[in-house]
């Protein structure tokens, strides 16, 4: 399993042919209260930087694009009934979708923790 | 109780369970300010405000099988009652009668009580939009007279009388650009949108099927000319500004860049929200304006009635003036006024690109804004504008030095006053400052907008603001800028006077509780 | 003048203040060549209160009211008695001068107000949620096709020949520009609605289905039939309704199988106003849309100290925040006249709105069979509530123009609304409700029994 980030915010962990994608810790913290997300319906096929999902605040709204391409196998139904759990565990239960990967080419050129680190940092 | 309201406290009942709360009462009203609970929670269905009963029949009905089976469940209050009640409500509010509201690119102006009126003479609040046309002469004659106001102060060719609203009149301007384009077999497919524009212009350009790009500005808060011209070709349709801009500066190079426009075929969309400013002083149509929204709620005074309802005549060049939509007025030979609608539409109204709403426009906002209009006169137009870029002008000069204002070093601003949050002590922000204001008695200014400026404030006096009561609001403005530079923490949970402090919208957006039920438990 | 605070002693105050010579001064960034120096030409100046109410009360005198005639007219606009005590609330100045409550610390009044609001149009329309108001009835049933084609992802709207051709007109205007397929047609001029024919219409690509209800001939369509056949097809039903007082009497749209409900408010509160403002409803049955909802609304929630409050809510669907993505580019409400209609409902309760329309359709019927009996005359209508179609040997607009000559303000010819159809001429649409008298109806049958050829 390996954790990708990307400049964008979004977190991908994989684990085979399958991804997890979730924003990040500083992605939530600059949205703030987190009050709707929407996530793909299973089966839907995304290419690279496609639409892929909404992220509400109560100020902001925000579109999720999918950092890779691939085939959409399951969403995070618990965000419906709790999407405050985006805020209060981003990059574990406040996951957004799984993805069986089309191209793993797609994660060349990825961050890892530190260089994500590093790269907030810089901002 | 419900998931939201989990105390299950409500207006009525002690609030000693309420933390915080200073020298409680068992009621939760403190002297003048009452609360005041819920329709639903003070009324029942067999209560009522009306004359009843009315004659009671046994003629059969010829509803058929559709009458309703079941309850309403509305609830009803007697006269005193509602009284009472929406009394208790209007005092939970801020208004304009009741201090200064700077709320940038709003122009919360005094409302004449002249305006309400005339708006309630019979002739006009009790007319059928439907009536017969010579029973209804003064009623267009009203809109006629305006338009001609209209026209004139903006130095337009005609004007579109029907939109109900700014956004409304917005699209109506922009849909006449693109049926005018296509009438020309001109198939344009982008929208240039500055930065700093109001978010209903990109939202508007995609309803009509553009797709928007941002216009660059320069240093001094304004379009950039050259940016923009190398932009411009034979793709783009319209670009769409607000002027003067929402940073509060006359666009200075406004002609050169409607030149421009029409040189690379294309056509100039003026946002007119900020039109108080320049009344009288210039006209739009001098400018190389194609199309402009006005808000009457706005220049021209008729009330904000707490979110509408408004106004957005749209005036016309040349250019445009063809497209515009059913149904509008026209005078007769032989001096008669008539209403042109789909029913008595000739061959030179053919070009109407359609309807944009059932009848004939805001009528009641009509005979307001002429009202305020003919009160005002041609020469008090011109002094009110005058007046509202004097006092934010002054506004300005007197707080640059303790907040930061981006644009102050760039001239006079026009009609409102723009500062951002630098400065402020870390944890502090334009919001904080606003509530602090709640409780210095102002309304807030508009906060976070345009986006081009860090916690943006933008500060619009108008005309109708005394010089003593600017004076206070900037003494005020001037200790809350220090508390928030000074990082005095009281100003994080403010206002602390209000009828309520800060709500959470979080938990309002998460489980929207948007319609009374019963309670849970 | 007598709007302008500031004095000439002020101005030169704040003139130094600033470090300007003069207000002209203010406006250097204008081209000179542009600049004007004086009131713009051709425009009269300044003027007393008194003048200003004197040239305005002209112009009203040159209208005829609809309380100085026996008046007849609906057809989307209905008049009907407002209590006094609605017209002096909605200018208590904390309502009527305070702006959309974007502070909501210090705008509970006009919060609380559209919470009650809300709730009110969802029962009346037994819906689920209703959204704080829109421009009108016309650009509410536009904005719920839009929804529905959103929802659905679908393009293909099938209107009834008997929605409001004002409203079938808006809608096919917006649509051009978002390449929606409008498939209208013409009303049938039958006892009851065709409802079978707009079933017939529906097929799988339908997005939506609208139906008025009553319709635009006052007749009332079988709205659980058509929403079965709508569903059947995966299409939304969007029920308009021009008269909320017939919902006294009627069912609930919401709950004959409506996914919409829309309507125009006016006739409660607000008055006829020469066409507006007006105050357009907007309500769905499935809560789980409401993200697709276009339109402010108002929330429940709580403040710092646990008590209970308002907010607007759910805003990231609107322009401000969504720009080019919103669900509409709607940013105004009609505040001031949901005020007045949730006063005015306030006022009436259940028990008021029911007996107002029987009190409403008692009259309807009363006065279609008096005009029955007029020679050359025939009642259309099978079933109503508080309009119905008389149908004439002649053009009725000629018939309604006569009328007014004679000071009775009579109804709508169906000419004036279906000008393309020639079959329809010698419809006249005739509104009656509690404002109209038995005298007014006697007047009306002996005058068009005058006027008739």
């Amino acid at each position: 399993m390996a954790r990708y980030f990307t400049e964008e915010h979004e977190w991908i962990e994989v684990d085979g042919d399958t991804a997890i994608i979730g924003i990040t810790d500083y992605a939530q913290e600059q949205l703030g209260d987190v009050v709707f997300v929407e996530v793909p319906q299973t089966g839907t096929e995304f290419t690279k930087g496609a639409e892929a999902a909404v992220v509400e605040s109560v100020k902001a709204a925000s579109d999720v694009y999918a950092p890779i391409a691939g085939t959409v196998i399951e969403g995070n139904a618990a965000l419906e009934g709790e999407p405050e759990l985006v805020n209060t565990a981003p990059e574990a239960e406040g996951w957004f979708f799984k993805l069986t990967m089309s191209d793993k080419d797609d994660l060349e050129g990825l961050m890892d923790a530190k260089a994500y680190k590093a790269f907030c940092d810089s901002l | 109780m419900n998931q939201i309201n989990q105390s299950g406290w409500k207006p009525g009942t002690p609030v000693a369970s309420i933390d915080g709360e200073k020298h409680p009462t068992v009621t939760g009203n403190k002297a003048l300010m009452l609360e005041e609970a819920l329709i639903f929670e003070i009324g029942d269905a067999d209560t009522y405000g009306v004359d009843l009963p009315y004659t009671p029949t046994d003629l059969p009905g010829r509803m058929g099988k559709f009458t309703r089976k079941g309850e309403i469940g509305l609830p009803g209050l007697s006269e005193p009652q509602t009284v009472r009640h929406y009394t208790r409500l209007s005092r939970q509010n801020y208004g304009i009668d009741l201090g200064f509201f700077p709320l940038g690119s709003c122009t919360m102006k005094h409302n004449p009580r002249l305006n309400e009126k005339v708006a309630r003479m019979p002739g006009f609040l009790d007319v059928h939009p439907m009536q017969p046309i010579d029973t209804v002469q003064g009623a267009l004659g009203v809109i006629d007279e305006l338009a001609h106001w209209l026209i004139t102060l903006t130095g337009m060719q005609s004007v579109a009388m029907s939109p109900k609203a700014g956004a409304h009149g917005e699209l109506c301007g922009i849909l006449c650009i693109r049926a005018a384009l296509e009438a020309r077999g001109d198939a344009r497919k982008v929208v240039l949108v500055p930065e700093s524009a109001h978010g209903t212009n990109p939202a508007t350009a995609a309803f009509a099927g553009y797709s928007t790009e941002d216009i660059p500005a320069n240093k001094d808060g304004r379009v950039d000319l050259d940016a923009l011209k190398a932009r411009l070709g034979p793709d783009v349709a319209a670009v769409m500004i607000t002027n003067p801009n929402t940073c509060g500066l006359f666009e200075r190079d406004m002609k050169a860049i409607s030149d421009a426009v029409h040189e690379a075929g294309g056509l100039v969309y003026c946002d007119g929200a900020n039109f108080n400013a320049i009344m009288g002083r210039v006209r739009p149509g001098d400018l190389g304006i194609d199309a402009m929204h006005i808000n009457l709620h706005k220049t021209f005074s008729t009330p904000h009635g707490g979110g509408g309802p408004g106004s957005g005549p749209v005036v016309l060049s040349e250019a445009l003036a063809p497209f515009a939509p059913l149904p509008f007025v026209e005078k007769a030979k032989d001096g008669s006024l008539r209403l042109i609608e789909e029913e008595n539409m000739e061959e030179h109204h053919a070009s109407t690109f359609g309807r944009m709403t059932a009848f004939n426009g805001q009528m009641g906002m009509f005979t307001r804004a002429l009202t305020y209009i003919l009160s005002h006169g041609a020469d008090g137009l011109r002094q009110a504008a005058g007046d509202a870029v004097l006092n934010a002008n002054y506004i300005l000069r007197q707080l640059e030095d303790v907040l930061h204002a981006p644009f102050g070093a760039s001239g006079p601003c026009m009609h409102e006053a723009l500062f951002g949050d630098a400065g402020f002590a870390e944890g502090f922000s334009t919001l904080d400052l606003a509530k602090g204001l709640i409780d210095e008695g102002f309304h807030p200014m508009t906060m976070y907008f345009p986006l081009v400026v860090h916690g943006a404030m933008l500060i619009e006096p108008t005309e109708t603001e005394s010089k003593a009561g600017i004076d206070q609001f900037i003494m005020a403005m001037r200790s809350l800028a220090q508390r928030a530079k000074d990082g005095d923490e009281a100003l994080l949970t403010a206002p602390h006077h209000a009828p309520r402090a800060r709500l959470d919208e979080a938990h309002a957006a998460r489980k929207p509780r948007l319609a009374w039920s019963e309670p849970e438990g | 003048m007598r709007y302008l605070p500031l004095t000439d002693t002020d101005r030169t105050a704040m003139l130094e203040a600033v470090g300007a010579p003069s207000i002209d001064a203010l406006f250097a960034d204008v081209p000179s060549d542009l600049y004007l120096n004086g009131p713009v030409e051709g425009l009269p100046l300044h003027a007393t209160e008194m003048a200003v109410e004197k040239h305005m009360r002209r112009l009203s005198k040159k209208n005829l009211a609809a309380a100085d005639a026996p008046f007849f007219i609906g057809a989307g606009a209905y008049r009907h008695h407002v209590p006094a005590s609605v017209d002096h609330l909605i200018q208590r100045g904390e309502f009527l001068t305070a702006y959309t409550p974007y502070q909501p610390e210090i705008a509970q009044g006009t919060l609380q107000m559209l919470f009650e609001f809300q709730s009110q149009v969802a029962r009346l329309y037994g819906c689920a949620v209703a959204n704080a108001s829109m421009y009108d009835g016309s650009t509410a049933c536009w904005e719920a096709v839009a929804m529905a084609s959103r929802v659905t992802r679908k393009k293909r709207v099938v209107l009834s020949g008997a929605l409001h051709p004002h409203y079938a007109e808006v809608v096919r205007t917006m649509a051009k520009f978002t390449e929606d397929e409008i498939a209208g047609s013409a009303p049938s001029l039958t006892a009851l609605p065709d409802d079978d024919g707009l079933i017939t219409r529906i097929d799988d690509n339908t997005a939506s289905v609208v139906v008025q209800y009553p319709d635009i001939l006052g007749r009332i369509p079988d709205l659980q039939k058509i929403a079965d056949a709508a569903h059947a097809k995966g299409a939304k039903l969007i029920v308009v309704n021009t008269e909320p007082v017939a919902l006294g009497a009627l069912e609930a749209p919401g709950n004959l199988g409506a996914d919409i409900v829309v309507g125009e408010g006016q006739a409660l509160g607000v008055g006829l106003q020469f066409g507006g403002p007006y105050l357009g409803l907007f309500a769905i049955t499935d809560p789980k849309l409401v993200r697709q909802m276009p339109g402010r609304l108002c929330g429940e929630t709580v403040d710092a100290d646990g008590k209970r409050g308002f907010v607007l809510t759910l805003s990231t669907r609107e322009q401000h925040i969504r720009r080019e993505k919103a669900t509409s580019n709607i940013c105004t409400n009609s505040g001031l006249c949901a005020l007045a209609f949730s006063i005015h409902m306030t006022l009436l309760g259940a028990k008021g709105i029911t007996g107002l329309a029987a009190e409403n359709h008692r009259l309807a019927c009363i006065a279609a069979d008096r005009l029955a009996k007029v020679p050359g005359v025939t009642v259309l209508n099978e079933n109503f509530f508080n309009e119905f179609t008389l149908m004439l040997d002649v053009d009725a607009r000629q018939i309604v123009r006569d009328l007014a000559d004679k000071g009775v303000l009579g109804g709508v010819g169906l000419g004036k609304l279906f000008p393309d159809i020639d079959g329809l001429k010698g419809g006249l649409l005739v509104t009656v409700t509690e404002t109209a008298s038995l005298e007014d109806i006697e007047t009306l049958a002996t005058t068009l029994e005058e006027v008739l050829p």
